[in-house]
């Protein structure tokens, strides 16, 4: 089946979820995805989150990782502005993100599929909300146009 | 006390609010065991009810959580909670603390936490009365949320509570009260609920006590014009804050409680139960916390949201507070000087109407959708109980006496305090206030040091190298938790089918402590090199199993845990199939990563225990004879030839203190100090190292000498700005505070005047200098006060912005009006201008905004109040020590909040008015804290570094430096090396990541071009091989069928 096909018909059943990976730092969103829980905020079981100290850490190669690996959309997460336990990481996220995006866009992927996020560790029901969404977003587009085809 | 007498090396901390968390961690952590005692179930006192502070907008709970956690899992720290000081005997070094302990009706060592109790308590479910109709089990207010929403009467206050532990209240427990109930003791599958607990009494020996009770807020009951809290639309600002908060009652959206309608039009009142006839003081924290919450109102409604504060004075007087303002401002909220007399409630739409007579005189109405009230700070309600079981004396509001040069002590030695409890303060200076009190109490105990605490020893490690990766999986059920919504046995199935585990199993609390045992028990019998925990969160948790698998004798990194109750089940409550799948996927994942971990060790760097400070200043000086007092050589360097800095220019402080006598007793200590090495006229030449091993070398008029040190504390202080207007400098009857001062004691040709004309805010709160200098409002009362006392037929005008008189200091406001000193509102646009006339004499003009006229005073001495500037070495001196300044060319500080006296670069600490501008009695506070601080270092032989921290491949890095550029802590360093490739020799630089100072955070390996940098624990190898196990096994057939025949 064709990626596009595969599209429609998971429209059509919508049993087909997207796989999301969505990097968390350890002090703020993993923090915020924490409390969605605690806060029994529901969201679509379609993310995995990769935790990793600060967002500074996140190498724009494991963003491109996570897409050859298959993921459908990578959620780039960390701490508000200002906000950073390593005084200044997402600062820098920030930075290596404007390149990212330019970069993933230019290799035909939809700016849907990369998002960046702060959440801090109170704001569970945005964590769920932002799960939610971009659930619904993929949802639409359909797999990754870099999905090997024939694997779900 | 006499010094042969033996001291006990431990101390009680009475309040676990923000001041009691800040003291008993720089106390345990310097070697003296603490117990904190709190009165609730839970410690984190205000500020774990707030949603953000002020002026960054960081969010409350992400910057103390780390800390509660820091507390609950600190060997030296013992929490009692629900407790109380009973009495207290002995002296100073020797107290018997008598502690009464309620009962929990919970077994805190049974309990998980896991809130299961919480669920089933039909108390929790109770609906509020309806059609006048009692119902038999009534609602409790939620504590947390103020009373907007309702709990429980088992519960946990706020999920990150500490300790995490259910709590029963008596007073409402259907079951306690002769009912049938006994819900929660079902539902607890750890049999932790006890409902014949008992009250205990124990007593506690230690050396010393502090007092960090907090405060109380002005209860608006006792505000009638204000509707005596009546008003469903007029809330306290404690509960606004709550409203705004994302855990609160509304999930974070700005809703009126009496329709739940997101208001259009919001008004804030100042000073309510604060600045009034009974409470003759400033709060000090309102005018803030009211712009914090606008500015959070209107970032969520944005500018549909009308905001008007209506204030007397707004008092930004702290650090950022005038620039956090000013975005106010510009963001559209609207500040209104005026008085409200009361508020009106219309009954048909619950809005609400006040009047009030604008500046110009003019009577205005106005209507609101919701009206907040900023209500003062009081002493606690526990003040008066505290002082007499503690035998400390209050002052008349309640507070507890200090003294002006003596901040955090009480009037009984031993005991010192913190907080608002001895003035209303915010919570920078909170922890400053702590840390100094803490500084006290290490002085006091330093002789016990180190007496009472425990060292943890562990098996030795077991040598991994070589073996393969055999790797245990333990998932939890979480009581029904996890295990009533996911497959739990289906996932210890599948898990035992991935490569390199060799054993799983489930349990129904992995972290009771017979899970533990039996985690250990495995360990041995498998010979597991890995451990994979499935269960709840590792931001709690996974310190508890890393000290499991050491206790069986494996490195504590060769754990890694897996999230399947926050992130899964309890996402994903009702798709118990999606929760098992995803659950089954977490544990793959976390597998995979478990396989190429590797031991980590943290490394033990030897330090030096000497301490430099840096200024002979009151800061520098009180440092360098707190860090003395605790037992270490300190070396104080002046640039000076003369000890005193700032304060030499000080003769009388607001209350009458002489800070002479205070400064030359000072002086004369340092100099005699047996630990202390004074050197003045002593310029630093260079400061190179990082914490532990610090070398400095100071220039002594071309006599260069080398110090080595394990810690700075930089106090360098600021100067006195000299303004370019007003004639100064050209007209000798125009001066600044620190002159008139001078003068007015000094000067024998002062001569007497018939009027004197003060200017506030000279050259500062302006765009140049947009910073509030915190002092000169202070100084200039003071100094209207001494022409006063000297000359009574002197006229004295105070022309203001904003009198900025906060805390009680707004005393001596109301005194000097009192005495007949005019204060005269000028605004920023319209300056008073000084004219001189041809005979010399001088003239003010200003516009009065109340008059609306412009006003003529003729004066003899004109008194520019000019702000405290940072000195221009500020620059030099940053970069020397590596540290950044703010945009105002002051030391910027690691954390605003929570780490006001620390770098974030460690080992370096700050006082005084290189901070800020303050007074003596802050900046001896500050000097207090910042000692404490440095003492949290000094105490130790060794550092204990990180072990999950970065590494440089030396093969790989191009020493370009990009991780020297990155790293916010200092910890990279490019150092010259000889390389040699076959036969050619080259010098190069390259990277090299000093353990003491990473923090391990990643940035630098995320950043490194060559890919020379591997951030242990969290390295791409790793990151890969996780991002690669997701979903592969459901993807991969003979997994799944297996489990499909299990299943059938």
């Amino acid at each position: 089946m064709s990626a596009e096909a595969l599209a429609t018909s998971a429209t059509q059943t919508n049993a087909w979820e997207p796989k999301i990976i969505a990097f968390c730092c350890n002090w703020c969103s993993y923090g915020g995805a924490d409390s969605a829980g605690m806060g029994r905020f529901q969201q679509p079981a379609s993310a995995r989150i990769i935790r990793v100290m600060c967002s500074g850490r996140i190498d724009p190669l494991h963003v491109f990782n996570a897409f050859l690996e298959g993921a459908d959309a990578v959620l780039v997460t960390g701490c508000h502005i200002g906000d950073c336990h390593y005084v200044n990481g997402n600062d820098k996220t920030k930075i290596k993100y404007k390149y990212l995006e330019n970069v993933v866009h230019e290799l035909g992927i939809e700016k849907e599929r990369l998002q960046l996020n702060w959440i801090s560790a109170s704001e569970g029901e945005k964590f769920a909300n932002f799960i939610r969404d971009v659930t619904a977003q993929i949802k639409k587009l359909g797999p990754s146009p870099l999905k090997p085809e024939g694997v779900a | 006390m006499d010094n042969n007498t033996k001291t006990i090396g431990a101390a009680v901390v009475v309040g676990g609010g923000i001041a009691g968390m800040q003291a008993s961690l720089d106390l345990a952590s310097s070697g003296i065991k603490v117990y904190l005692v709190e009165t609730k179930p839970s410690i984190g006192g205000v500020m774990a009810q707030l949603d953000k502070t002020f002026p960054t907008n960081d969010c409350a709970m992400c910057t103390m959580a780390p800390r509660l956690v820091e507390i609950s899992s600190h060997k030296n720290i013992e929490l009692i909670s629900l407790a109380e000081v009973e009495s207290v005997k002995g002296e100073a070094g020797n107290f018997t603390v008598t502690v009464k302990k309620r009962p929990r009706y919970v077994d805190e060592k049974k309990c998980t936490g896991c809130g299961s109790c919480l669920a089933v308590c039909p108390v929790g479910k109770a609906k509020a009365a309806q059609d006048g109709k009692e119902r038999k089990i009534k609602p409790i207010p939620d504590e947390y949320n103020e009373g907007l929403s309702t709990r429980p009467a088992v519960s946990i206050p706020f999920p990150q509570a500490i300790p995490n532990k259910a709590f029963i209240d008596n007073r409402y427990c259907l079951y306690i009260n002769g009912g049938k109930c006994g819900n929660c003791k079902k539902a607890c599958k750890a049999d932790a609920i006890e409902f014949d607990q008992k009250e205990q009494i124990f007593e506690l020996n230690v050396g010393a006590i502090m007092v960090t009770p907090g405060y109380e807020l002005f209860d608006i009951g006792s505000k009638p014009e204000y509707g005596s809290g009546k008003f469903e639309n007029v809330l306290t600002a404690l509960r606004f804050e709550r409203i705004l908060s994302a855990s609160g009652p509304y999930q974070g959206k700005v809703l009126r409680p009496s329709d739940k309608k997101i208001p259009k039009k919001l008004a804030f009142i100042q000073c309510v139960g604060s600045r009034d006839h009974e409470r003759d003081y400033c709060s000090a924290v309102c005018c803030m916390y009211a712009t914090k919450e606008a500015l959070i109102a209107k970032e969520h409604l944005g500018d549909q949201l009308e905001i008007d504060i209506l204030y007397m004075d707004i008092r930004a007087y702290g650090k950022g507070f005038e620039e956090y303002y000013q975005r106010a401002q510009k963001l559209g909220v609207n500040y209104i000087r005026c008085r409200v007399p009361d508020i009106e409630e219309k009954p048909d739409t619950k809005n609400l109407v006040i009047h009030y007579l604008s500046e110009n005189d003019k009577k205005v109405t106005r209507e609101y959708d919701m009206i907040i009230l900023s209500t003062g700070l009081l002493a606690p309600k526990s003040a008066k109980q505290i002082s007499s079981t503690l035998g400390i004396t209050l002052n008349e509001y309640n507070f507890c006496n200090t003294g002006p040069f003596t901040p955090v002590n009480s009037s009984r030695e031993g005991i010192f305090v913190a907080g608002p409890f001895t003035e209303p303060k915010d919570v920078p200076e909170t922890v400053i206030q702590a840390s100094g009190a803490a500084s006290k109490a290490l002085s006091l105990l330093c002789g016990s040091r180190g007496t009472l605490i425990k060292e943890k020893e562990y098996p030795s490690e077991k040598d991994i190298t070589g073996q393969e990766a055999r790797i245990g999986v333990f998932i939890c059920h979480c009581g029904k938790n996890i295990g009533g919504v996911a497959n739990v046995p289906e996932v210890v199935k599948y898990a035992s089918t991935l490569p390199s585990v060799v054993h799983a199993e489930d349990n129904l609390y992995m972290c009771s402590s017979d899970a533990i045992d039996k985690i250990k028990q495995k360990i041995e019998e498998h010979h597991l090199n890995r451990v994979v925990v499935a269960s709840c969160t590792p931001r709690t948790h996974e310190p508890l199993f890393k000290n499991t698998i050491r206790e069986a004798g494996l490195n504590e990194y060769l754990f890694e845990m897996a999230n399947i109750r926050e992130h899964c089940t309890w996402a994903h409550m009702h798709e118990p199939e999606a929760a098992t799948k995803k659950a089954k996927g977490l544990v793959q994942m976390a597998v995979a990563k478990s396989k190429l971990l590797e031991p980590l060790y943290r490394q033990f760097v030897p330090i030096n225990q000497d301490c430099l400070v840096i200024g002979g200043g009151i800061a520098g000086m009180t440092a360098a004879k707190e860090v003395a007092d605790k037992g270490f050589l300190v070396h104080l360097v002046e640039k000076e030839a003369q000890l005193g800095g700032n304060a030499r220019k000080l003769h009388y402080l607001i209350d009458g203190a002489n800070p002479q006598d205070y400064l030359n007793d000072l002086i004369k200590t340092v100099n005699n100090h047996e630990n202390i090495r004074v050197h003045t006229a002593s310029p630093i030449e260079s400061l190179n190292g990082s914490i532990g091993k610090f070398k400095t070398v100071i220039n002594n008029a071309g006599n260069k000498q080398e110090i080595e040190h394990g810690a700075v504390i930089l106090a360098t202080g600021g100067i006195e700005h000299k303004p370019s207007e007003y004639m100064y400098g050209k007209n000798k009857r125009v001066m600044t505070q620190l002159e008139l001062e001078d003068k007015l004691v000094n000067d024998p040709k002062f001569k007497a005047p018939e009027c004197v004309v003060m200017i506030q805010c000279v050259e500062s709160r302006n765009d140049d200098r947009p910073y509030c200098s915190r002092i000169c409002c202070a100084s200039a009362v003071k100094n209207a006060l001494k022409i006063k006392e000297k000359y009574p037929d002197a006229g004295v005008y105070v022309l203001y912005r904003d009198m900025r008189t906060f805390g009680f200091l707004e005393g001596y406001y109301t005194k000097a009006r009192q005495k007949g000193i005019v204060f005269s509102i000028y605004d920023k646009d319209r300056k008073p201008e000084l004219i001189e006339s041809k005979n010399g004499n001088l003239t003010v003009r200003y516009f009065d905004s109340t008059m609306q006229e412009n006003i003529e005073i003729d004066s003899d001495y004109v008194v520019l109040s000019t702000p405290v500037i940072p000195r221009p070495e500020n620059k030099e001196l940053a970069s020397l020590l590596k540290v950044p300044l703010d945009q105002n060319k002051f030391f910027l500080e690691a954390h605003i909040k929570l780490r006001p006296v620390d770098f974030a670069t460690d080992g370096i600490f700050l006082c005084g008015l290189a901070h800020y501008p303050k007074s003596i009695k802050d900046s001896i506070a500050q000097a207090g804290a910042a000692a404490a601080r440095a003492s949290t270092i000094l105490s130790k032989k060794f550092i204990e570094t990180e072990g999950a921290i970065s590494v440089v491949d030396e093969a790989k890095c191009i020493g370009c430096g990009t991780c020297v550029n990155v790293c916010p802590y200092n910890a990279p360093a490019l150092e010259e090396v000889t390389v040699t490739v076959e036969e050619v020799t080259y010098k190069t630089k390259k990277s090299r990541i000093n353990p003491a100072a990473c923090k391990g955070c990643g940035s630098c390996a995320a950043a490194c071009p060559a890919g020379a940098i591997t951030a242990q624990h969290f390295s791409s190898r790793e990151i890969r091989e996780v991002i690669d196990a997701f979903d592969k096994g459901v993807r991969g057939v003979s997994i799944e069928k297996s489990i499909v025949e299990v299943m059938v």
